[in-house]
């Protein structure tokens, strides 16, 4: 786990590696952007493979339904824009042109999360997640870092119908390697414990980790679980995490409501009741600021998830 | 086909709107009657498709972005030879295929769900697009509204049509005048709607959408279009054939009770 800057990367780096991967790989690969190439880390797709990328301007309702019509053509489209849009400007074309036929298109919702920045609530997509998991024949992936973007990214064209890949432009810890497994579907347990199990999706697991390497030292046994797919859920290993620790934390780079915290209770909640402690952002829109920053005044940092914690444990 | 077999072929599927509609209990005559000639002439003289073999890969591709309008499609499919003419009555059951608005689900013909307005060209430019991209001569139909219109999406589908002069793209607007709050005009003035698709690069071409030489003239010449795609602008009555529907907003999306059913059947069997 790599806690020296330099070393850090965006997710949506590994991403825009995938496109070109999949350019050489897949004929069938087209993708798709509006006025966001370089943003969204379609550029170099654009230069190497010029004839499989398509413009359409800063109207993204018109590219998620394109999208769905290149698929129903033969072709496994990448809808690259940002999460706001891909998820929520485009929400009803989302689910009307593309799930409700089923379509196999990717969508990127690049600059997912708080970390966005600067940028502020406009652009800060908090509630993506939320907002799409309701939707059938979805997919909703949401990786850790750049390497496992990267391999969620490529892993996507070879799932059939729509699939989510939410990234973020601010660069975070790299903590997988090329050789650390990427199932699709499949929860990855990064750590072992006793007493309580975290649950978490992108820069949150480095977060978690943070928690959990911290806490043992207070003779605290945490265990970290990767839970990048959101959506189908690996309910069987939750539920046995569940058992086995009997206190279940999640963390979200989100709303507290409806991402990966809700779809964890709800679970639980039907299937083994334990007491659940959820770290997200609480019902407020985002601000300008420095990103770190603002993981802070969101309380989405390793010391709420500590927090969360220990409270979890007292219920248990 | 003759003029006079698709004539009475329009009569027949204008019969299994009205019979489709009325014994599901609901649905949208009115677009339905009004689209009737043009897409019976288009499945039955001018698509190159295989209704034995309904996903050919060489298919041309019909969308109804006027998803409500899908008893029109539906019996437009089965009068075609997709599936039995009497699956017609099984519209908006319970189990049936025959969704309330078209649904990709598995229908033979039915290329993408619609139902939700504006969406449909959009799509039917991904599909131009992408059977370009693969080097077939296929075309896409896209059947729109006019109160669809009032939808930006449809003008942001109308600019990428025109910016990428996808010329295997054909739209065919049902200017019937009326949405279910009342006239366009009054709605949201839609005029002067020729001049805008010309702006967008569309070469319009105006029919009288009822007038089945004149819909055969438009489908030939949009083939001919190079270098852009072809909107045919057709005039039409809302609830054409059933005279107690014709030019009335409320019959947009009622269902005729069983007397009303049956007098519209008699009307349009009369009718030469």
């Amino acid at each position: 786990m790599s806690k020296d800057r330099e070393n850090w990367r965006g997710s949506r780096d590994g991403f825009g590696e995938a496109l070109v991967k999949l350019g050489e790989i897949n004929p069938n690969v087209v993708v798709l952007t509006c006025d966001l190439s370089d943003s969204v880390r379609a550029e170099s797709f654009k230069k190497k493979f010029p004839d499989r990328f398509f413009q359409f301007g800063v109207a993204e309702q018109n590219m998620m339904s394109i999208a769905a019509g290149m698929s129903l053509s033969g072709y496994i489209p990448y809808v690259c824009t940002y999460a706001v849009f891909s998820t929520g400007r485009c929400w009803e074309q989302l689910r009307m042109s593309v799930c409700y036929s089923d379509c196999n298109v990717k969508i990127e919702g690049s600059h997912g999360g708080i970390l966005t920045g600067a940028d502020g609530a406009s652009h800060q997509a908090t509630e993506d997640i939320g907002a799409i998991r309701v939707i059938p024949n979805l997919k909703v992936v949401v990786p850790c870092d750049a390497i496992e973007a990267r391999k969620a990214t490529i892993a996507a064209a070879d799932i059939p119908g729509p699939v989510y890949i939410r990234v973020g432009r601010e660069p975070i810890p790299v903590i997988t390697t090329e050789e650390t497994p990427f199932a699709f579907g499949k929860a990855l347990v990064l750590r072992e414990g006793k007493d309580v199990t975290v649950i978490a999706c992108g820069v949150e697991v480095y977060e978690s980790l943070l928690a959990a390497e911290e806490l043992e030292k207070e003779g605290i046994s945490v265990g970290v679980v990767n839970l990048h797919t959101i959506k189908p859920l690996d309910s069987e290993t939750i539920v046995k995490l569940a058992k086995e620790t009997g206190a279940i934390v999640t963390a979200e780079e989100h709303q507290a409501i409806g991402g990966l915290g809700g779809a964890v209770a709800e679970l639980l909640g039907q299937r083994y009741p334990v007491p659940i402690e959820i770290v997200g952002i609480k019902d407020k829109f985002g601000v300008s600021g420095p990103s770190w920053e603002l993981m802070k005044h969101f309380g989405l940092t390793s010391n709420e998830i500590k927090e969360a914690i220990r409270k979890v444990l007292d219920r248990k | 086909m003759e003029i006079g077999e698709l004539k009475k072929k329009a009569k027949a599927i204008r019969i299994d709107i009205v019979k489709m509609i009325g014994t599901a209990g609901s649905g949208h005559p009115g677009g339905a009657l009004s689209s009737a000639d043009l897409m019976t002439v288009l499945y039955f003289d001018q698509l190159k498709h295989d209704p034995k073999d309904p996903w050919w890969k060489d298919r041309d591709r019909v969308i109804f972005s006027k998803g409500h309008s899908s008893a029109l499609l539906y019996a437009c499919l089965a009068e075609s030879g997709y599936f039995p003419v009497e699956d017609l009555l099984t519209f908006r059951k319970l189990g049936s295929l025959l969704q309330g608005h078209p649904a990709r689900n598995g229908l033979p013909g039915v290329e993408v769900s619609t139902g939700s307005l504006g969406q449909g060209l959009s799509v039917g430019v991904g599909m131009a697009l992408g059977l370009r991209q693969s080097g077939k001569d296929s075309r896409v139909y896209v059947l729109l509204g006019d109160g669809e219109c009032d939808e930006g999406q449809i003008w942001e589908a109308a600019m990428a049509s025109g910016h990428y002069k996808l010329d295997n793209l054909c739209g065919i607007l049902d200017y019937n005048r009326l949405q279910i709050d009342g006239f366009t005009e009054e709605v949201m003035n839609l005029e002067p709607l020729a001049q805008k698709w010309q702006d967008f690069g569309w070469e319009v071409i105006n029919i009288d959408g009822h007038n089945c030489e004149e819909i055969i003239s438009a489908y030939k010449k949009a083939k001919t279009v190079k270098g852009k795609p072809s909107l045919i602008l057709a005039q039409t009555i809302k609830g054409k054939g059933v005279s107690y529907m014709e030019n009335e907003a409320i019959w947009h999306g009622k269902a005729p009770k069983k007397e009303q059913m049956e007098s519209a059947i008699k009307e349009l069997e009369k009718d030469e």
